[in-house]
């Protein structure tokens, strides 16, 4: 199969048939990548629904020179030969990006203070960089109590921006369909089948998919904010899963463990809810290095490998 | 008087019975079809015909059925769109509840001509009371072997299925449609891939308005090029108009396109004007999802041109001084009626029923209602105004479905139209009414 030549943002990459928008932009990296609160590579069917990453087509291929009418979703759709995409070179994107980030945070509560997310909160990338300083809103945000989501999760329903990736991952792992979305439009609520929580080893994988702090991990719940915690890779000897993981330090005590994400977020492997929640001894993991964070967030700016603190005795790497 | 292909025998008695609706003539279409004509051939008179999709967008059906897969291997399906939930629009279940016989012929001919073995009518679910006519409809189709195995000894076969909904306007949009008739949520499904490749559980399938269908046998019998000979432009045929508010005779209504909407609404055959000698204000004149127009501008064009019931005329001047012909719901305003209070239950509306999928339009609906509520009750600012504006735009064209482009409309062409009734709210501190 010949490769397929695209400019995004004046920049050319070539890439196979089939392949998105995002992901040749993610060939190229940099700004010219959109921002995905939806999809996830790894997940089939995600993306399409948060419209954050919607760029403008202003050639659709080498054959067809005609702009598409209307600005389309990157994460999914494919690339044509000879088709250029204009991301944040386009003034009409980055307004819809901003009035889509608006949309997102109309009815979230803004407790990035009591969150466990905060620090690698997507939804607070994106309101950084696209967010309106001030805010339109005068309207009371809609509200629900948080909900336990079997024993080791917590559903933080205010600050969820349905997208879907928790009921995706659910539905890859079991038939069973006890994970979904109750309820329309901005009523709709992720909720669990007569508060049957999904019962399977991988289940805490919903937590690590989460963009927001909707879904957060019972056993870290207000430990630490996660700035002040040490990413490790780490791994161990596991029956279930590859064992391999991202330990989360402060001190030598483990306050959490989690997957491996990549830069745009992305588990680099599902591990089991044993690796997860049920070993936080420092000798149950073999440590191999200190994890490579990139992260962009305002919060996280000051790369935690650096931090010295007088006075402790953490390991320094 | 207008031809009349879908109304002709609606008043007469027991229609809904396969004796009576036999005896005038029914089924002879599905005689006709399965002995003389190929399944391709079948495509072809529809297409010389140039009927359009009645539910809405108004696609060429002999086109749509043109795009189906003929080459996959698996089995295809033909489904009948009976979700009808568009407000002012009341003219399907006219159809269903009274000539269900109709529907059902129509259903064979489009299921032959695609090849389909299996073929689904989707009925609201508040239609409940449609339905079960539906349903007894084809159980008598059933025993007098116009459905089921080797119909009337041509070799083809048809099972057709009647689902009801469960009271979503979402699943009337074709793909939430298929979720749904799939036992799933009714979310609509990201485009592409569009039906005619990947449809129900995966395979090539068709979706087809209740009105569209129920002009087949017509077409069938009379040849595409008789329906072609009525209408204007790219208007072809009759269209079902469910006409309501202030006129004096509300009701559904069978015309030749290319009607003006002057005669439509003030002739005694149709609405027969406005009531108790009031003046009309403004007319939504495709169902609420269409942009609304002031009485200066739905019965002339920018142009002066008298304003014709047809997809062309009717959206002469693009949104900027026309509309849409829609699904046909024609709602009449007089100048007792507050734009912003209508507007506001429109919002309520699509708000209540958006699904939620995509941000703009689960926030944006849920916003735009609030905004309005806050205008019509005396709270709202000149800003707010500005800021439905703003909201509406940044709905339009950034979402998964039409939906968030319906509830956009109605708001951008009401400010456009009506700014000062907005203004006049935020002065008043509350609604002139
Ligand atoms: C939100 C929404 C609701 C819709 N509701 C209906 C409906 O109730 N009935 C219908 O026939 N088409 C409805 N449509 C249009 C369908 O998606 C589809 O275009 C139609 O059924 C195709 O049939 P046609 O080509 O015969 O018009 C709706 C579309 C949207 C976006
Ligand atoms: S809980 Fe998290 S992962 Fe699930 S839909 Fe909401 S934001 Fe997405
Ligand atoms: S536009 Fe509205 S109804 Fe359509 S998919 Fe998006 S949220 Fe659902
Ligand atoms: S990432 Fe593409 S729509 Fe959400």
């Amino acid at each position: 199969m010949p490769l397929l030549k695209v400019t995004i943002d004046t920049i050319e990459v070539e890439v196979e048939a089939g392949t998105t928008i995002m992901n040749a932009a993610r060939q190229i990296g940099g700004s010219v990548v959109p921002p995905a609160m939806c999809y996830y590579s790894k997940l089939e069917g995600s993306g399409g629904k948060c419209r954050t990453c919607l760029v403008k087509v202003s050639r659709s291929s080498s054959k067809d020179i005609r702009p598409l009418p209307k600005l389309v979703a990157a994460c999914r759709t494919a690339v044509q030969d000879g088709m250029v995409v204009q991301n944040t070179t386009s003034p009409e994107v980055m307004e819809s990006r901003q009035a889509i980030t608006e949309f997102l945070l109309l009815n979230h509560p803004l407790d990035c203070p009591v969150c466990d997310q905060a620090g690698e909160c997507h939804l607070q990338d994106l309101s950084y960089e696209h967010g309106l300083e001030d805010t339109n809103t005068v309207e009371e945000r809609r509200t629900f109590e948080p909900v336990d989501i079997g024993d080791y999760i917590k559903l933080h329903m205010n600050r969820c921006i349905l997208c879907y990736r928790c009921v995706m991952v659910a539905d890859q792992l079991t038939d069973k369909r006890v994970h979904g979305v109750l309820g329309r439009g901005d009523h709709s609520e992720i909720g669990t089948h007569i508060s049957k929580a999904i019962d399977n080893d991988f289940s805490g994988n919903m937590i690590d998919v989460c963009p927001v702090g909707a879904l957060t991990d019972k056993t870290f719940r207000f430990k630490s904010r996660v700035w002040f915690t040490k990413p490790l890779d780490a791994h161990r000897e596991c029956p279930t899963c590859s064992g391999k993981t991202a330990i989360w330090m402060k001190g030598s005590e483990i306050l959490r463990v989690t997957g491996r994400k990549d830069k745009y977020g992305e588990l680099e492997e599902y591990i089991c809810n044993d690796c997860r929640f049920h070993h936080k001894d420092a000798s149950d993991w073999i440590i191999e290095g200190p994890r490579a964070i990139e992260r962009h967030s305002v919060i996280s700016q000051n790369h935690y490998e650096k931090l010295k603190t007088p006075g402790t005795t953490e390991p320094e790497f | 008087m207008a031809t009349q292909i879908l109304l002709n025998n609606i008043d007469v008695p027991g229609l809904a019975n396969f004796e009576v609706y036999r005896q005038l003539g029914g089924y002879s279409s599905v005689v006709k079809t399965l002995k003389n004509l190929t399944p391709d051939q079948v495509t072809g008179e529809v297409t010389k015909s140039g009927l359009r999709g009645r539910g809405g967008a108004g696609f060429p059906a002999g086109m749509k059925w043109g795009f189906i897969d003929k080459k996959s291997e698996k089995p295809r399906y033909f489904v009948c769109n009976f979700d009808e939930s568009e407000p002012g629009t009341f003219k399907d279940r006219y159809i269903g509840q009274r000539n269900p016989h109709q529907l059902i012929e129509g259903m064979i001919l489009g299921a032959y001509a695609l090849g389909a073995g299996s073929a689904y009518i989707y009925v609201r679910g508040e239609l409940f009371y449609v339905l079960r006519i539906i349903e007894k409809a084809i159980e008598e189709a059933y025993k007098q072997g116009f459905l089921g195995q080797n119909i009337l000894g041509s070799g083809y076969s048809l099972d057709l299925y009647c689902q009801p909904g469960a009271g979503a306007y979402i699943c009337g949009e074709e793909t939430a449609l298929l979720e749904s008739l799939e036992g799933k949520r009714g979310n609509p499904r990201i485009k592409p891939p569009f039906p005619a490749l990947v449809g129900l559980y995966g395979c090539p399938t068709v979706v087809n308005n209740v009105e569209t269908i129920a002009a087949l046998p017509w077409i069938l019998n009379n040849g595409g090029e008789a329906y072609a000979a009525i209408g204007v432009e790219n208007s072809k045929g009759t269209k079902l108009i469910s006409a309501c508010g202030h006129i004096k005779k509300p009701g559904v209504y069978e015309i030749e396109l290319g009607l003006p909407v002057e005669e439509f609404i003030y002739s005694d055959e149709y609405c027969g004007g406005i009531r108790n000698g009031h003046k009309l204000k403004a007319v939504v004149a495709g169902g609420s999802s269409v942009p609304i127009l002031p009485a200066s501008l739905i019965l002339k064009t920018a142009a002066g041109e008298p304003r014709l019931m047809s997809y062309e005329s009717l959206s002469e001047g693009g949104f900027q001084s026309g509309t849409m012909l829609g699904s046909g719901g024609f709602i009449v305003m007089d100048e007792t009626t507050c734009i912003v209070k209508n507007l506001l239950t429109f919002a309520r509306f699509y708000h209540h029923e958006s699904c939620g999928q995509c941000s703009p339009c689960r926030e944006g609906t849920s916003w735009m209602e609030k905004i309005l509520h806050r205008i019509e009750n005396g709270q709202g600012t000149m800003k707010d105004i500005d800021l439905l504006v703003s909201v509406s735009k940044h709905i339009e064209g950034n979402t998964i479905c039409p939906l968030g482009d319906a509830a956009a409309w109605p708001v951008a062409s009401a400010i456009r139209h009506f700014r000062e009734e907005f203004e006049e709210h935020v002065k008043l501190q509350k609604c002139p009414f």
